[in-house]
């Protein structure tokens, strides 16, 4: 765990994400500018560092809805923002961009935030990107293959040859500059069924894996999967970190969760995946069972004990800004996290 | 309410006749309805590739909003080889896996023969009760011997045609009062 920068003994990191959405308060109608919305994600950033937040982390969708396609330049505000807190990607679509511009980018990073910086790599679950960027998106699968295995080249070798089927080819080319110590954490992002799962447990990567929502258990397939195909593949899973994301949303008591933050979740969903949220799986999501942290600040400190019980993460991520959630109670839910639940967790999840 | 009627392929004239006479007669009913025809013979479509439908431009796009944005859909399909033609299954590709949750979903099928009866039951159902749809059980079965010139001849079917529309907007209205008694059981 130690190359991946992570300390299991100090307990699961609880961190932020965001995918950078850019949608109008329900409550309100109002639609922040994109320069708000950015100057707020780097305020957050500042929130959660000062409040001892392990990770934040910034990802990119190229397509309406959505202010963080440059989302390595949004980082870099971020690492020069903050003290402590790892600086990620959430993620980085690296089937549409050069591996070789990717690790200069997040080793520049690692230098700005001294030591700080990791790539989460996906190949993006909106298609935007392709076209605007101009890839294929029937290359899907391949062109992530190909380039997730260049850019693990990059970080595991000085001097770099290659070729492939969508880059020019690389002769003895040294990558510069270098991370802080050589070598920068990489993680596949990984949705929800185990297929892709499986193929970064083959590799020895560690895995970010959204849970969205629905059942837990659902999930620990996906994780079972990795940690198999992992141990099949030559690696020790022991030693490969399990990092899980989702929606999170807390309030003083259940009830204020869930009132302030369905119209947040449903508007969101509709305009993203252009289907709402019912109602009846939401008030079911309260339970510990499911994977949505929705509830009080007590409820979700059983979700996470729960999902750490099911997976043995090292990690968990939460986006809590979905769907136009206004900067106040942004800044509510990472002091609640600061204040009540990550104390909880770290104490029942840390090696006394 | 909006009623969003589908003639379900590229070719051909009995399923659109059919669902013309449907949508005319929704209209003469039920003026307030908002009521409204694709034919998927007047719209350039492409094969789904797995995306959001909402990521899609032109005409696809355009099909698949109107269809998402309906509470009751009348869809009209012919039968071809023993199924649902191609251009119909592709706007089932197009739509997400709970597509029709919370959407009434009725059925007129056109066939050239009585023996493809059971199409719709084996075909069309399973995949309208995979996307949640509230599918009206019963449907309108047309043969050839139904139509003279872009008319429905046969009185069985056009009184059936009538049973059909009443059935869908009252399906829609029952299950849009069901929702509301449910979600005023929370309190967000």
């Amino acid at each position: 765990m130690k190359q991946y920068r992570i300390e299991p003994d100090k307990g699961v990191e609880i961190g932020l994400y965001s995918i950078g959405e850019h949608l109008p308060n329900p409550h309100t109608g109002e639609l922040i500018s994109s320069q708000q919305r950015i100057l707020e994600l780097i305020e957050a950033s500042k929130l959660a560092d000062e409040a001892g937040l392990d990770v934040f982390a910034v990802g990119e969708s190229h397509q309406t809805h959505f202010t963080t396609q440059a989302h390595t330049v949004i980082l870099g505000a971020i690492a020069q923002a903050t003290k402590n807190i790892k600086v990620a990607s959430s993620a980085t679509v690296l089937s549409t961009s050069d591996p070789v511009r990717v690790y200069e980018d997040f080793a520049t990073l690692d230098l700005i935030s001294n030591g700080r910086a990791e790539i989460v790599a996906g190949r993006g679950s909106r298609v935007g990107a392709y076209s605007l960027l101009g890839y294929d998106v029937r290359d899907y699968e391949e062109l992530f293959e190909e380039k997730m295995e260049l850019l693990m080249k990059l970080n595991n070798e000085d001097t770099v040859t290659w070729e492939g089927q969508f880059r020019a080819p690389l002769k003895n080319a040294s990558i510069l500059p270098q991370p802080m110590n050589g070598v920068l954490p990489i993680w596949r992002a990984v949705g929800g069924p185990p297929a892709s799962a499986i193929k970064a447990g083959h590799a020895g990567v560690p895995m970010m894996l959204t849970t969205l929502g629905g059942p837990a258990i659902n999930f620990k397939h996906s994780v079972d999967a990795y940690r198999e195909a992992a141990k099949k593949a030559g690696f020790n899973p022991a030693t490969l970190p399990i990092a899980t994301t989702g929606l999170l949303y807390t309030a003083k008591d259940s009830q204020d969760a869930l009132r302030e933050y369905y119209p947040h979740i449903n508007a969101g969903m509709q305009a993203l995946k252009g289907g709402g949220y019912p109602k009846q799986q939401f008030a079911q999501a309260v339970d510990h069972r499911d994977a949505l942290m929705i509830g009080s600040p007590q409820q979700i400190i059983e979700k996470m004990l729960y999902q750490y019980e099911l997976y043995g993460n090292q990690r968990f991520l939460a986006e809590i800004d979905f769907g136009g959630v206004p900067f106040d109670k942004i800044a509510k839910n990472i002091e609640l996290l600061a204040t009540e639940i990550i104390p909880a967790v770290k104490k029942h999840t840390a090696k006394k | 309410m909006k009623i969003v009627g589908i003639a379900g392929s590229n070719v051909g004239t009995k399923t659109r006749t059919a669902v013309d006479v449907t949508l005319q007669k929704a209209r003469d009913k039920y003026p307030d309805a908002e009521i409204t025809l694709l034919d998927l013979a007047e719209y350039d479509m492409v094969f789904s590739d797995g995306r959001n439908y909402t990521d899609y431009e032109g005409d696809t796009k355009f099909v698949t909003e109107t269809i998402m944005a309906a509470d009751a859909i009348i869809i009209g399909t012919p039968t071809f080889q023993a199924s649902i033609p191609a251009t119909l299954k592709n706007i089932f590709d197009l739509l997400p896996v709970n597509g029709f949750r919370d959407k009434v979903v009725s059925i007129l099928v056109t066939a050239g023969t009585a023996r493809h009866y059971l199409m719709v039951e084996m075909q069309l159902k399973p995949i309208l009760a995979y996307m949640k749809a509230h599918i009206v059980p019963t449907y309108v079965f047309l043969e050839d011997k139904d139509f003279h010139r872009k008319e429905i001849i046969n009185d069985d079917i056009l009184f059936r045609i009538e049973r059909l529309v009443e059935d869908t907007v009252q399906l829609t209205n029952a299950y849009a009062n069901i929702r509301e008694e449910k979600d005023a059981e929370y309190d967000f």
